[in-house]
């Protein structure tokens, strides 16, 4: 056992010095390999990140929403719903909410105006998300307007904004009143948005929504576990798709790796001839060639991934931002959970790794073969 | 589904694998013709030349193969938000009548795999490649099951609808349903224990034995691949109960996660790469009569056969002892 460490010790102290003596040809090679690992792993880590992140988001969000439709439009549903869907075992909570969107044309963006009664807000005070102040360059104490649905125009005093470690889902919202969102928007009393419903266990919910749609057959119910199957789905989808446009990269790179593999110089013929007569075996020079794609794809990969995780979760993904996470004027700014999981690794592997093996072993094979008389004559 | 980047990972490892060892085939073919270690004829000197190459395809595919494992297992588990009622790989495997036979597969392939290479490795101990038919033959006998496998996987992966509601493992590895799981789940937990403390003694002194005296290797094989179905059917049966704490709950996939500190791959590894193992000095045993590999034999089948014992001790010292730590008690229920 000792011995077979040893020689494997020798093997690629033998390698690394014949690496270091052609360095410009395996520096490219390793230079490319590196540029590869990192644009797929920056493409991994981040779209993981970000379906991390909407999980933690939803995990507070209402197990159920229930919309209603008006010829299968989203329409505003009666308070007296409430009571018209009577008592459901193991819901433990359910209200309406009030919410909508207001175009601001100054900035050109949409707001989300939500009513939350639990911050005690006056009819005159509101509290907004930190793009929202960004884009409009005010703070606490400031007045913000909205023109209301007859053409009046409200202001509105911000008492708060919100704290940036929500920015991915809070970066363009307006908490106010009841009072004021309904003078602003002209929804009549007695009327919400839509409601929400809370449901202690997990395995209740498909039958409440099943109850509910039989009780009130106009009204649609969402499941937050639907939301999260489909944001799941949703990211790997456009990670797919990423990789799929990727896969041009790739098998360019496979036959750059091929094209360095087979091209051997006469120098390189000469070195393995020298290594046949001096004893070696075609095992061996196999051996060794194993070695020199090991420490190079080991090092593309560590290397490609440290700085792919560097630029995702220390440089916001700039390379990739726009096609991953969507744009819009209020964009949120946010820092991602770092977030490692050996699925991501070993894929990335057999993205990467495994094709430069199997691109690098027929010229191998071609190369150790070679007969020593052959090459030095 | 074919856009998810774990599968399409998987497909591509098993589409270049199935290319790799088609290409052996046609190799193999040719060896089991042509072949002749006393001839110095070109087309012989050309396949003693291309064996090499050929070892060297085969040892990257069953790595792949392995690691494709490990990974299908895994993107199994991580895919089991996106399905209604799934809550595990189990419920992924479920989704369509394919999932099942392409685990069963890969543990096939695997198998077949690290035997083969314990056999290859013997052989090029030899200077006159004794076994050369027989490896080639066996690699014939393993492409149609990777061939299967690439098929069973994409259709697997093709036919996977998220609108389906499929069934978890709660109803599959319950006693009271029907099928191989269930009656796997309703095996008495004090039979499945006894066999499975029954086996791995046969195993673990018939291992000693064999790398001892060097006897009896086939012997140490077959109660291997026993102790290996029997571990199986009692993680099933009992020794997950006591993992998870709970004593209704079979699951065989669920111990994979990280809620259960990932007991899973503490107790699949060592057992599967004991099997391996077992088989690996199992092939190499027969073969101590030929001259040319007799010294080899000699010295690598009670190496393969001690790593097996350790690792196959390891596994039962692992077992019990989450069975003795666990919270759950059910000897009044059971005895």
């Amino acid at each position: 056992m000792i011995d077979l460490i040893r020689k494997q010790r020798y093997l690629i102290d033998f390698t690394l010095s014949s690496l270091l003596r052609r360095k410009g040809k395996n520096l490219g090679l390793l230079l490319v390999y590196t540029l590869i690992v990192f644009m797929l792993a920056s493409i991994m880590l981040f779209t993981h990140a970000l379906r991390q992140e909407a999980g933690m988001v939803l995990q507070s969000a209402p197990e159920i929403i229930l919309q209603r439709m008006v010829a299968g439009r989203h329409a505003l549903v009666p308070a007296d719903y409430l009571e018209k869907m009577g008592s459901l075992r193991g819901v433990t909570d359910k209200k309406g909410r009030l919410w909508g969107y207001f175009y601001d044309p100054t900035v050109k963006a949409n707001y989300t105006m939500m009513v939350d009664e639990a911050r005690g807000l006056t009819a005159m005070e509101v509290v907004i998300g930190a793009g929202i102040a960004r884009a409009k360059g005010i703070g606490i104490g400031d007045y913000i307007s909205f023109r209301a649905y007859d053409g009046d125009a409200f202001s509105f005093q911000v008492k708060e904004i919100i704290n940036p470690v929500t920015e991915l889902v809070s970066s363009d919202l307006v908490l106010m009143s009841e009072r004021a969102y309904r003078a602003t928007f002209g929804v009549p009393d007695g009327y919400f948005t839509d409601i929400v419903l809370k449901v202690r266990n997990p395995r209740e919910v498909r039958k409440i929504a099943e109850k509910l749609s039989m009780r009130l057959p106009d009204t649609r119910p969402i499941l937050r576990e639907e939301i999260l199957r489909t944001y799941d789905s949703i990211f790997s989808w456009r990670q797919g798709i990423v990789f799929v446009l990727l896969a041009g990269a790739i098998l360019a790179f496979v036959i750059f790796a091929w094209d360095k593999a087979s091209g051997l110089s006469a120098e390189e013929k000469r070195e393995i001839g020298i290594l046949k007569a001096v004893g070696w075996e075609t095992a061996d020079v196999l051996r060794m060639k194993f070695w020199e794609g090991a420490v190079i794809s080991l090092s593309a990969f560590i290397l490609g991934y440290l700085s792919a995780y560097a630029h995702v979760f220390y440089g916001s993904a700039t390379l990739f931002e726009p096609v991953l996470k969507g744009w819009a004027v209020l964009y949120p700014e946010f820092q991602l959970t770092p977030f490692i999981d050996g699925l991501q690794v070993a894929t990335l592997f057999f993205f990467t790794v495994f094709p430069y093996i199997v691109a690098t072993i027929i010229p191998i094979w071609k190369a150790s073969i070679t007969d020593p008389d052959a090459v030095m004559r | 589904m074919l856009l998810n980047p774990a599968i399409m990972a998987l497909v591509l490892v098993s589409a270049m694998v199935t290319m790799m060892l088609l290409l052996a085939s046609g190799f193999a073919i040719q060896v089991i013709r042509h072949w002749d270690i006393n001839s110095g004829s070109e087309r012989q000197l050309e396949l003693e030349r291309r064996t090499y190459l050929i070892s060297t395809l085969l040892t990257w595919s069953f790595v792949s193969e392995l690691i494709s494992l490990l990974l299908f297992v895994y993107n199994a588990e991580s895919m089991s938000g996106q399905f209604v009622g799934a809550m595990c790989a189990t419920g992924v495997l479920n989704v369509n009548e394919w999932g099942w036979p392409t685990l069963l597969l890969k543990i096939v392939i695997f198998f077949c795999g690290t035997s083969w290479l314990a056999l290859n490795y013997l052989d090029n101990q030899g200077h006159d490649y004794p076994l050369v038919r027989w490896k080639y033959t066996l690699l014939l006998l393993i492409v149609p099951l990777a061939v299967a496998e690439f098929y069973t996987q994409l259709q697997h992966f093709l036919n996977m609808d998220p609108d389906v509601i499929t069934s978890c493992c709660g109803a599959l590895f319950s006693a009271d349903a029907e099928g191989v799981a269930a009656e796997v789940s309703g095996v008495e937990p004090d039979t499945a224990m006894l066999a499975l403390y029954g086996t791995g003694a046969i195993t673990l002194l018939s291992g000693v034995w064999y790398a001892r005296r060097r006897r009896g290797g086939v012997l140490f094989t077959l109660s291997g691949v026993a102790a290996f179905v029997v571990a199986l059917m009692a993680i099933v049966s009992f020794i997950s109960l006591y993992i998870y704490e709970h004593p209704h709950h079979h699951c065989p996939f669920c111990i994979l996660k990280s809620g259960h500190g990932y007991a899973g791959y503490l107790l699949y590894i060592p057992l599967f790469a004991a099997t391996a193992m077992a088989l690996g000095s199992g092939v190499m045993a027969p073969w101590k009569n030929r001259p040319s590999l007799a010294a080899a034999v000699a010295r690598d089948a009670p190496r393969l056969a001690w790593l097996a014992v350790s690792l196959f001790g390891l596994f039962y010292l692992l077992a019990s002892w989450y069975v003795m730590n666990s919270s759950l008690v059910m000897t009044g229920v059971w005895w």
